[in-house]
């Protein structure tokens, strides 16, 4: 029997306002326990929640770069339960009425174009942290996270596969980092995510029982997740059982999935609508305003570098991955004459591998847009050779200076008279009379000796491609 | 001097015949001599308000006073005090000490008013007699063995008994106007968001409004002005002009037109009580209003769709006592796993009444049973509110009793809470509509005092407050000291 999986994602998104979602607290990242939660956020008796607007805002814009409708009234509501990291005994959230919803979202799987339904997004405020470790026995709470605005994304079941469930928290992080309404740091668990798996026999309308794979937080745990359940679940039809409705937590260290412990009964989250929070209306003139903000989109940046740029698909899905790196790459081409395939080449490889070197952010980086146009274009003209000019760079990154004033300093122009070069050639050619008289027998792969030999000579300088053509004219 | 009201207080204070200080002293003097035995205080701040009040002599003799600069007040132990326990009449909050104010405290103490303590109240504000206290049941002035109502019951004896001025209050169904009729004060419940609920211990959040206990409509009118208005900390609170409520009330009664709801003069009606309104609704008339006969058709169903939605709400409000920050904890709280420090915190911090309707509430918002209780309940609301609106196409306020009943007997209802939740009858239809609603002293059934009450459309206080005004200047209801509290100590 064939199988076919069915897979949802809830992706939850921490929206970078600079307070939380009802109180004026700070959402700042790792600061000492419980220095950033006030009355508000710790539920004392008589505060009330007042809407962050800035977070209405980021979760138009986007329900608006996710083709969603933008509800004109929605709803609050109240999430019943008990946990010594919830303070009010409820999170405030959307249930009936989200802010926005019926949405897509194009992502690329191997090299196919997949539209991904967006059922909805809503608003919420995160929790609190409970830390089991360190207190003997106790607990302790963290309320710093308290109140922290989330959009909980729900995509429809439309992914088929592992590798498309990694492609779509891809695609939507890289958009929520664009709009600018996340940081998506995933070490500090601003994107998350848990993953709703099924299986059916392939060509089957009807869904299989699913599971909710939780605790995903990093692209490859997802994925790497997913696939385990998938066999998982196959193996225990294949071998006549039935797949059990339940949460599972996804343990990377052993790769498993193991059901959650002590949930017989579902919960009942007792959801109504918060009276303490008006419905937030929205109308078209905000809508539009949103709008005309937004960004140009990855899909959109995409297939212009592609087309403006003449790069590859691989090429500019790598470029427009982030908005840093697509505005670096832009900005290294408008200060070059060089091409920008040259420009993107070195964007994506040696740059890239400085900023992993280095740990470093695209807008960290030690050289600047325009120094790297003005090494390529020292390059396109001829000036150094490309091998040159990842020593000028390496110099560069390391603050020796300007990429001319390197190149001058330690002489690194190309040398291109021939009269200089057949000088060169001349002597490793009277220097090694075995090689030549192997070359003179046909065996012409020892020319890559001699090109090696010269370059040695010139220290790196010498005009490669003239190097070539009088060597085979002095050996022929 | 003590059983002035708040208007003459305020301008003797002005005039200098009196000092804040003199005023709170003798305050205080009278809640030492009568409190043992009526247990309207649950905490008494002496020293901070002769501090209070010091400061507030000092400001009228700048001239930089208000009206209610060096009066004394109370406020309802459900307004968060800093620095002063709140505890909402439970043993859950019995150790809470507020770290901010409430903002009508923080309103009227702006305006200088001198806080002498905060008044006891049926427990989170559920109950209709104050019994469900944690600190007792506060006894009636005009008979010890009767209940003042509740559940701003402390508020209402105290203003009855001349132990201070005025009080604040808070009104979910009634918890205002019913102890005000049953202690012979006069009492209002302004629109819902007309005053920020900000600091306020929620118990239901879309009825709960805060208001004032006073002997008169001219004397609501003074604390209405200082604590009306929009506060950016309460979503709901209603960004409307605060209008000069003392000016309005002195306006003309002209073309008056007052609805009286014939079905809420029925058999409920205790006979005591329709006599005393039936004189009152006359009085009116004298003065100039003409009534109009009118039915409030669904009148019937606001007890039941009361009881889910404010339960409902109260659930889920009062999920944050759970003794994990601030509040009770029990001894054995650690002895279990986390579901038994939940059971033993909530089990032994809250009382009879706060369980049954943190059960009730928690029933009706369960899967399967929200759309037939609370959905239903909401409906419930639309069609109460639409029989309003109807009414106030004809009429400019409806009036009619507070109670079915004058006070009744301490212990009388607590075995019944079905009961007990029948005396909001009259006034919880204001509360489910959100409209301003009043209770006036207008006579007596025996020697128990009976209100009237008066309801209006929204932002209709100024019209609510000048109707009492002009009904207080020909009566002298709202006057009446009970026996053995009227003499100076």
């Amino acid at each position: 029997m064939q199988y076919e999986a069915v897979i949802g994602l809830e992706i939850h998104a921490q929206l970078a306002t600079e307070s939380k979602i009802f109180s004026g607290a700070a959402t700042r990242y790792g600061a000492p326990p419980n220095t950033q939660a006030c009355l508000v956020d710790l539920g004392y008796p008589g505060v009330l929640p007042v809407l962050n607007r800035e977070a209405v805002r980021m979760a138009v814009r986007f329900g608006l770069a996710t083709h969603c409708r933008i509800a004109e009234r929605s709803i609050f509501a109240r999430k019943n339960y008990f946990y010594p990291d919830l303070p009010k005994g409820y999170q405030i959230s959307q249930y009936e009425l989200p802010i926005v919803h019926g949405g897509y979202i194009d992502v690329i799987c191997a090299d196919r174009v997949k539209r991904i339904g967006i059922t909805r997004a809503h608003l919420e405020e995160d929790a609190g942290k409970s830390l089991h470790e360190d207190f003997q026995g106790m607990s302790g709470i963290d309320l710093n996270r308290a109140g922290t605005p989330l959009l909980e994304i729900v995509s429809e079941p439309d992914m088929r596969s592992a590798a498309e469930a990694g492609a779509y928290m891809r695609t939507i992080h890289t958009l929520v980092r664009y709009l600018g309404i996340s940081d998506g740091n995933m070490q500090e668990g601003s994107y998350r995510c848990d993953a709703n798996v099924s299986i059916r026999p392939r060509g089957a309308t009807e869904l299989g029982t699913r599971t909710e794979l939780k605790n995903l937080n990093s692209f490859r745990f997802v994925e790497k997740a997913i696939e385990i359940e998938i066999e998982r679940q196959i193996d225990i039809v294949e071998s006549g059982g039935t797949v059990v409705q339940e949460t599972r937590l996804f343990d990377a260290e052993r790769g498993e999935t193991r059901a959650m412990r002590g949930k017989e009964e579902a919960e009942d989250y007792r959801y109504f609508p918060d009276p303490d929070l008006l419905p937030v209306s929205i109308d078209s003139a905000l809508v539009d305003e949103l709008r005309a903000g937004l960004p140009e989109l990855p899909v959109e940046k995409r297939e212009r570098f592609m087309a403006q740029y003449d790069l590859s698909a691989y090429d500019a899905d790598i470029l427009t991955a982030s908005r840093p790196l697509a505005d670096y790459y832009e900005d290294c081409v408008r200060h070059s004459r060089a091409r920008p395939k040259l420009a993107a080449n070195w964007v994506i490889g040696d740059l890239a591998a400085a900023l992993n070197r280095a740990d470093l952010e695209i807008g960290e980086s030690r050289v600047g847009a325009a120094e790297l146009g003005a090494l390529l274009d020292r390059i396109e003209s001829g000036t150094i050779s490309g091998k040159i000019a990842k020593e000028v760079f390496e110099a560069v990154w390391n603050g020796e200076g300007g990429v001319d004033e390197i190149i001058e300093r330690r002489g690194l122009r190309q040398i291109s008279d021939s009269a200089s070069i057949e000088a060169l050639v001349d002597e490793v050619v009277a220097a090694n009379p075995a090689q030549v008289q192997q070359y003179r027998d046909g065996r012409t792969q020892v020319l890559g000796f001699f090109v090696g030999q010269v370059m040695k000579a010139s220290k790196g300088r010498a005009n490669p491609r003239q190097v070539n053509e009088i060597l085979r004219a002095k050996l022929g | 001097m003590h059983d002035k009201t708040l208007a003459l207080t305020a301008r003797a204070l002005q005039a200098g015949e009196i000092s804040s200080v003199e005023l709170t002293n003798r305050c205080l003097e009278r809640i030492r001599r009568f409190d043992e035995s009526l247990n309207a205080f649950i905490t008494v701040t002496g020293d901070r308000a002769l501090e209070q009040a010091a400061a507030a002599d000092r400001r009228i003799a700048a001239g930089d006073a208000t009206a209610l600069t060096g009066i004394p007040i109370a406020h309802k132990d459900i307004f968060c005090t800093a620095g002063i326990r709140t505890s909402c009449g439970s043993r859950m909050l019995d150790n809470f000490i507020s770290p901010y104010d409430a903002t009508v405290v923080e309103r009227l103490s702006r305006a200088g008013a001198v806080m002498l303590g905060k008044t006891n109240m049926d427990e989170f504000a559920m109950g209709s007699s104050n019994e469900t206290s944690f600190y007792g049941a506060v006894h009636n002035p005009w008979d010890r063995d009767k209940v003042p109502g509740g559940s701003s019951g402390g508020s209402a004896a105290a203003v009855a008994a001349r132990l201070v001025p005025a009080a604040t209050g808070t009104d979910t169904g009634g918890s205002i106007r019913q102890p005000a009729a049953l202690a012979g004060v006069t009492g209002l419940k302004p629109t819902y968001g007309r005053v920020s609920r900000y600091g306020m211990v929620a118990f239901a959040s879309s009825l709960d409004q805060a208001g004032t206990l006073t002997q008169t409509a001219e004397d609501a009118a003074l604390l209405l002005e200082a604590m009306a208005g929009c506060d950016s900390r309460d979503s709901t609170s209603l960004d409307e002009p605060v209008p000069d409520y003392s000016r309005a009330i002195g306006e003309p009664l002209e073309g008056l037109t007052i609805g009286v709801p014939e079905n809420f003069f029925d058999d409920g009606l205790d006979a005591g009580n329709a006599a005393a309104l039936t004189e009152a609704l006359g009085e009116l008339e004298r003065l100039g209003a003409k009534l109009k006969s009118i039915r409030l058709d669904n009148v019937h169903l606001s007890v039941p769709a009361y009881y889910v939605v404010a339960p409902a709400e109260a659930s889920s409000n009062l999920s944050r006592f759970d003794g994990v920050r601030y509040g009770y904890r029990s001894p054995e709280a650690m002895a279990g796993d986390l579901n038994a420090f939940y059971r033993r915190n909530r089990g032994e911090g809250f009382g009879a009444e706060v369980k049954r309707r943190i059960l009730i509430g928690a029933w009706v918002l369960s899967t399967g049973y929200y759309d037939a209780y609370y959905l239903q309940a909401q409906k419930v609301r639309q069609l109460i509110s639409g029989d309003f609106a109807r009414a106030f196409e004809d009429v400019d306020i409806v009036a009619g009793p507070t109670t079915p009943t004058p006070a009744f007997g301490i212990g009388q209802k607590t075995g019944d809470p079905v009961q007990m939740y029948l005396n909001d009858i009259y006034t919880i239809g204001a509360n489910l509509a959100g409209l301003p609603a009043m209770s006036v002293p207008c006579g007596f059934s025996g020697a128990l005092p009976v209100g009237l009450q008066l309801i209006g459309p929204h932002l209709s206080e100024a019209r609510l407050l000048q109707t009492a005004h002009h009904f207080q200047r020909e009566t002298d209801w709202h006057a009446r000291v009970p026996p053995g509290y009227g003499e100076n100590p």
